[in-house]
């Protein structure tokens, strides 16, 4: 059953009704088979780019689509119930254009900002180490300011769409103060002494390529240093808040595949005379899924209204992202459950679904720093 | 430059459930999604492929309640350059006939038609003859089932492909033209072509507007009416053939059986 949306125009309903289109045509029937293969699915990416959606919350100036988060969230959601590795690389590009539009000069953003939102291009966003997740100010990958460039050296960890992106939003340390000596480049996927590892061998998102991003003096022009020098980290978490809102949508939507998924089989499958809908420890377990995934939505779509309005949402984004990670785990493993034997066979899609909800309870800051970032605020208020 | 009209039908969504109403058994507009219907997507791709080799004008005309604007905005959003959706209560109903003269007054009101193009028949109705009465209605050439188009100057050619085989026609234009399946694979609306279509005229009519006789359209003015109608019964299960190594002996023994070899 598709979710049921009160969206705010004419317009964004026309959105949603293209992007449930793409969604069922061009991505759903492809998903499973690609994720077995660990097949990067570029082309659906440029499809979803001639059609516009590359660039949605963005200015219209810079060839954004200009609409609030609020829909731009519930289309990810729809791509991601069709197929969560596209979901979370079309957030993941999202979040990686942050940085340029929300913090580059008015020149920088004319130069590449258009092209990046434009389709053709795919971003990533590079902030983790191997030694620096959760605590991001420990990263050491080392800017060296020579001449009129910076000579980079050191490897992120965990980069989506590594060696496919085409640009990458690297946060590199260019002094050694701590969180403040952290600076923000714009790096070209041509950047000579840049390289990607082999991809991660993932349990999830297997189509989606994990990399380790490799740095040999690699000199990037001094011109595309997105903010001031020290700026890094703040531009970094920054992006992460609206990045976080993207996860949320993702695993909403999920967690409504699973449930879909649950329900279609519950009422065709049969046992002791009835299909097992009809049973009440069937239809209860559907209903609480049917709950979790709904409060989840609403918990999203309220911290993207607050974004939208230019209202503080740092609280909020991580409530939802806690909330609808954690939701689409259990939707997920509830899922398996109501399929039985059938949902732990690759036959079906549902293990498949359980196996991709967990890395979003991982990354773009793990459940344990969203509740650190809810805690600080409470204990602030 | 090349003047299209596009018939564009909203039909229920074929991935849901499509009923009768009970009450007079047309179609139960309620019970499903609306959607273009997809051969219409087609007949839009069309015509714009047409305009996009050369000049021309896109207009999308439509016969349907009021919502169906929603079908005309997804072929504005496609490219198409302006509307006319002909919307009245009258019309509820109403048979192939009465739908064709009332298309028929609307193409009216273009100016210097050059060609019409509708699909080969709706995914709803399944009739497959307004194109053929429309070219009737207006005293032009009917050019149908066609997989392949193409119009230079002042004449279009169509490969026409139908059980029989395959028809190459050739006309004058303007000319009525309906496509098949085989036609062409329509675009997806860009979000930039959601955001166009906003701004593009619709021009809404009434029957009375078209100067068309209320009394020649309609439930009650139909030439044929439905008495009944029920459900399609479900599906059998069917007779299930181990194979034990003679399957296809089985299988064959039971077509033969059929008298279907």
């Amino acid at each position: 059953m598709p979710a049921d949306r009160l969206l705010p125009t004419t317009e964004a309903e026309d959105l949603l009704a293209l992007t449930r289109e793409l969604a069922r045509e061009e991505l759903a029937p492809l998903a499973a088979e690609y994720e077995e293969a660990e097949r990067f699915p570029r082309e659906q990416f440029r499809l979803l780019g001639k059609s516009g959606l590359l660039g949605l919350p963005y200015p219209e100036r810079w060839g954004g689509g200009d609409v609030p988060y609020e829909v731009y969230l519930q289309v990810l959601e729809e791509i991601a119930s069709a197929w969560m590795s596209v979901g979370v690389g079309l957030s993941v590009h999202t979040m990686s254009c942050f940085a340029l539009a929300h913090h580059g000069t008015e020149a920088q953003r004319e130069r590449w900002l258009p092209a990046m939102l434009g389709g053709d291009l795919l971003g990533a966003y590079a902030l983790s180490e191997s030694h620096a997740g959760s605590d991001a100010a420990a990263l050491s990958t080392r800017a060296r300011r020579e001449g009129d460039a910076y000579l980079v050296t050191g490897a992120k960890a965990w980069i989506t769409h590594g060696g496919q992106a085409d640009f990458y939003t690297t946060m590199v340390r260019t002094s050694d103060d701590g969180g403040t000596g952290i600076s923000c480049l714009l790096v070209d996927r041509d950047t000579p002494g840049l390289s990607a590892a082999p991809p991660e061998r993932k349990m999830g998102l297997t189509a989606s390529t994990t990399t380790q991003l490799l740095f040999d003096n690699a000199r990037v022009d001094a011109d595309r240093l997105l903010g001031e020098e020290g700026a890094g980290l703040r531009i970094a978490l920054e992006s992460l808040n609206s990045g976080r809102l993207g996860i949320a949508a993702c695993s909403v939507g999920l967690a409504q595949a699973a449930l879909d998924e649950a329900v279609a089989y519950a009422k065709q499958r049969t046992q002791f005379g009835s299909p097992i809908i009809e049973f009440q420890g069937v239809e209860f377990l559907l209903a609480d899924m049917a709950a979790a995934v709904e409060s989840a939505r609403a918990t999203y779509l309220e911290a993207a209204r607050r974004r939208d309005r230019g209202l503080p949402f740092q609280r909020q984004a991580s409530i939802a992202k806690l909330v609808a990670t954690d939701a689409a785990m259990k939707v997920t493993t509830d899922a398996v459950q109501v399929l039985g034997g059938a949902g732990y066979t690759r036959d079906f899609p549902v293990e498949r679904y359980m196996r991709e909800a967990k890395v979003p309870q991982i990354f773009e800051g793990t459940n344990q720093i969203q509740r650190l970032v809810i805690a600080r605020a409470l204990r602030t208020a | 430059m090349t003047n299209i009209v596009v018939l564009v039908k909203q039909v229920p969504d074929t991935y849901s459930e499509r009923k009768l109403s009970e009450s007079d058994h047309t179609l139960d507009r309620e019970s499903a999604d609306a959607v273009i219907d997809e051969i219409n997507e087609r007949s839009v791709e069309e015509a714009l492929k047409i305009k996009e080799a050369g000049e021309g004008e896109v207009t999308v005309l439509c016969v349907g309640p009021d919502r169906a604007t929603d079908a005309i905005r997804k072929a504005l959003s496609m490219g198409a350059d302006k509307a006319i959706h002909v919307s009245d209560e009258s019309l509820h109903g109403s048979d192939m006939l009465a739908t064709a003269k009332v298309l028929a007054a609307a193409i009216g009101k273009v100016e210097g038609v050059d060609l019409v193009i509708a699909g080969n028949e709706a995914s709803d109705g399944r009739g497959g003859a307004v194109p053929a009465m429309l070219a009737e209605l207006l005293g032009l050439p009917q050019l149908t089932h066609v997989r392949q188009l193409t119009v230079e100057g002042g004449s279009v050619k169509a490969d026409r492909e139908t059980e029989e085989g395959i028809t190459h026609l050739e006309a004058n234009l303007p000319a009525i033209v309906s496509v098949t399946e085989k036609i062409n694979e329509p675009r997806y609306p860009s979000f930039k072509g959601i955001m166009a279509a906003k701004k593009k005229p619709v021009e809404t009519l009434t029957v009375a507007d078209l100067g068309v006789d209320s009394g020649e359209v309609g439930l009650g003015n139909a030439w044929s009416t439905v008495l009944e109608a029920s459900p399609k019964p479900p599906r059998t299960a069917g007779e299930r053939v181990e194979d034990d190594g003679d399957g296809g002996t089985k299988v064959a023994e039971y077509l033969v059986a059929q008298k279907l070899i």
